[in-house]
């Protein structure tokens, strides 16, 4: 794909040099836009002023045959989107990227539906590829008859399909106390929403048959970290499924084919990946992944343990963090909300660093537990502004401050469940850019 | 059955949106899919360590001076010498007490509360470019090794499934369960106080 004549630096559209910028024909552009306005059309403080068009020529796409249908091929998006792109890591860098992450570009992102191809990613060990005439996952331990199931057995059964969010429980542990992250694909980027296809892991707990005393279950992955964690029986009964299909397809190989767990609400690296065994206990593992990593540091050197639910949350996506406004006027703030507990039940903008804050506005369809677009209209007058977003969900929680946060937790160096209040700065220039402080 | 009493106790809890799952649950389609494993027929893939006890910790030993010529051969390319942290990795040593201070060193040393927890972890995951490839007495000499370099096992010692699961680590009551929600910001519209500067 021919991606190299788009800016792909910032991660930020720029648009060419002539081509109309007017909001009201198209915003998103607009605000996404990085590059000075070479076109026909000015904003004022006052309004637009349309100078008067030159002709429209006849477009070279009317005057010739186009691309032909090919036999067989997996569709990709236009070459003209070749910036939009899943980026590693470039904030905290690991040294290798095999246990790595990559992030989704929110601010690019258009609806509710995060596409496979740019669904974040966090592996322990990199991605296997995985026959899925080979995989079996085995259920075992405090079960009356251990089973293996093939991939055409758990495809037998009639599928579910529920559409959540999936968010690290890392995202935005970079900017807790000082903006180091420039884009929402940054400071947001390890999340994704999607439609989840495939069976109640209950099913197959009732199929095994849970002896006396079985509380905590390991998942297992057939990944090089052999990634496990321990899950708490009630909640695998309650609404844990084992997927194979996301977004109408089947997984990718990054997400867990041919099978995973996903686990609603719940931070990602519980969804274990490629899962190949899960093991019933009366008590949990204690194992490195959740002892060492995926605990969050408190007062007095202690440590959360099994912290899964990730809080009510949201953020502004457009504009954000390396974007430029030209000129005061009319713009419409988009962003997304979520809640590993809920629904969304309110989200408040504020456009003054958290003075006053007014109610923005719910696009349908809000689900529980996923991600839910917001928008609001803003008229710029021009000066510096602080704007951001908070969230309420269905039991009532409110988006807390970093501040709040940090009444409670330990917030310095390498911290997770960041779900804190996420301003972005608008200068009189018109650029956008990270505020949390 | 029992997993249908758990889920009607779980359903009489009204766990928040899980009623359909359920509902499904109840129902769920009785397709006798599967193939009957014995524990023989997973012994292989059964890797897992129940780390607070031991139990799944396996037969054999290893010596903290069969440890070191292990880790000079498979681990200190990213881990570096004496486990002081190398070009991939940082220090599996020492920490204990960082966690009172804003510079929190997370080692095994510090922050396992069970030691069979490095067991478990370098069996299942190291070395990362060849996981699963040790045997059972290579990772009781590794483990007996960087325990020794964190003072947890003595020099010319080494470790079985009864030592180890019987090392107090520093961190054993180091963790409390989850409390959140721990916030409590209130809706404010109006004169609010502003979000840090």
């Amino acid at each position: 794909m021919d991606g190299k004549k788009a800016s792909r630096s910032k991660g930020v559209k720029t648009l060419g040099s002539g081509e109309s910028a007017l909001p009201s024909q198209s915003r998103r552009k607009f605000l996404a836009s990085g590059a000075a306005v070479a076109g026909a059309t000015v904003a004022t403080g006052a309004g637009l002023v349309a100078a008067r068009a030159e002709k429209i020529a006849v477009p070279p796409s009317n005057q010739e045959m186009g691309r032909p249908i090919d036999p067989k091929a997996y569709g990709m998006p236009s070459k003209y989107e070749a910036h939009v792109t899943r980026n590693r890591t470039d904030v905290f860098v690991n040294k290798q990227n095999w246990s790595d992450w990559s992030m989704t570009p929110l601010h690019q992102q258009v609806g509710i539906i995060t596409p496979n191809g740019l669904f974040y990613e966090r592996h322990h060990a990199g991605v296997p590829d995985i026959d899925p005439a080979t995989h079996n996952l085995v259920i075992h331990g405090m079960v009356k008859q251990p089973l293996k199931f093939s991939m055409s057995d758990l495809m037998r059964y009639p599928s579910v399909s529920k559409f959540h969010f999936m968010e690290c429980s890392g995202n935005g542990l970079t900017d807790w106390k000082a903006p180091k992250s420039k884009t929402v694909q940054q400071t947001h980027g390890l999340l994704g929403c999607a439609q989840w296809t495939g069976i109640p892991l209950s099913w197959l707990l009732d199929r095994v048959g849970l002896a006396d005393g079985a509380k905590w279950l390991l998942f297992e992955g057939a990944d090089g970290a052999a990634h496990a964690r321990s899950i708490p029986i009630e909640k695998a009964l309650a609404d844990t499924l084992l997927v194979y299909g996301q977004n109408g397809e089947m997984l990718r190989p990054e997400n867990g084919y041919p099978l995973r767990a996903f686990i609603p609400g719940w931070e990602g690296n519980v969804s274990v990946k490629w899962l190949r065994r899960i093991k019933v206990s009366d008590k949990p593992w204690h194992l490195r992944s959740e002892t060492a990593r995926y605990t969050d540091p408190m007062p007095e050197g202690k440590w959360r343990q099994f912290s899964m639910v990730m809080e009510c949350k949201s953020v502004i996506t457009n504009p954000s963090g390396g974007m430029q406004l030209h000129g005061p006027g009319l713009y419409e703030i988009q962003g997304f909300a979520w809640s590993g507990n809920g629904t969304i039940k309110a989200v408040d903008v504020t456009l003054d660093g958290g003075r006053t804050w007014q109610e923005a506005k719910l696009e349908d369809p809000v689900l529980d537990r996923c991600l839910t677009r917001f928008r609001f209209l803003w008229n710029w007058d021009g000066g510096p502004a602080k704007i951001a977003s908070r969230a309420v969900d269905s039991t009532g929680y409110v988006q807390p401050t970093v501040a709040d946060l940090e009444k409670t937790r330990a917030i310095t160096g390498f911290v997770q469940h960041h779900n804190a209040i996420f301003p972005w700065s608008i200068a009189p220039s018109g650029e956008v850019a990270n505020a949390i402080a | 059955m029992r997993s249908l009493d758990i889920i009607s106790a779980v359903a009489a809890a009204a766990v928040f949106c899980a009623a359909s799952s359920l509902a499904q649950a109840a129902g769920a389609p009785d397709l006798k899919l599967g193939t009957p494993v014995s524990a023989a027929d997973i012994a292989a893939i059964d890797i897992d360590i129940s780390t607070s006890d031991g139990v799944g910790l396996p037969p054999g030993k290893g010596t903290v001076a069969d440890g070191a010529k292990i880790y000079a051969e498979k681990c200190v390319e990213c881990h570096g010498e004496k486990a002081a942290g190398g070009s991939m990795y940082g220090s599996m040593v020492g920490g204990v007490g960082s966690f009172l201070t804003d510079k929190r060193k997370l080692t095994p040393g510090s922050m396992y509360p069970y030691a069979p927890i490095l067991f478990d972890y370098i069996r299942r995951a190291m070395p990362m470019t060849a996981p699963q490839s040790l045997t059972n007495e290579e990772v009781y000499a590794l483990s007996a090794y960087i325990l020794n370099l964190n003072g947890l096992v003595p020099d010319g010692g080494s470790l079985d499934a009864k030592t180890m699961a019987a090392i107090e680590m520093p961190n054993r009551n180091g963790f409390i369960v989850d409390d959140r929600p721990d916030a409590k910001a209130v809706r404010c519209m109006k004169d609010c106080p502003p979000i840090k500067d």
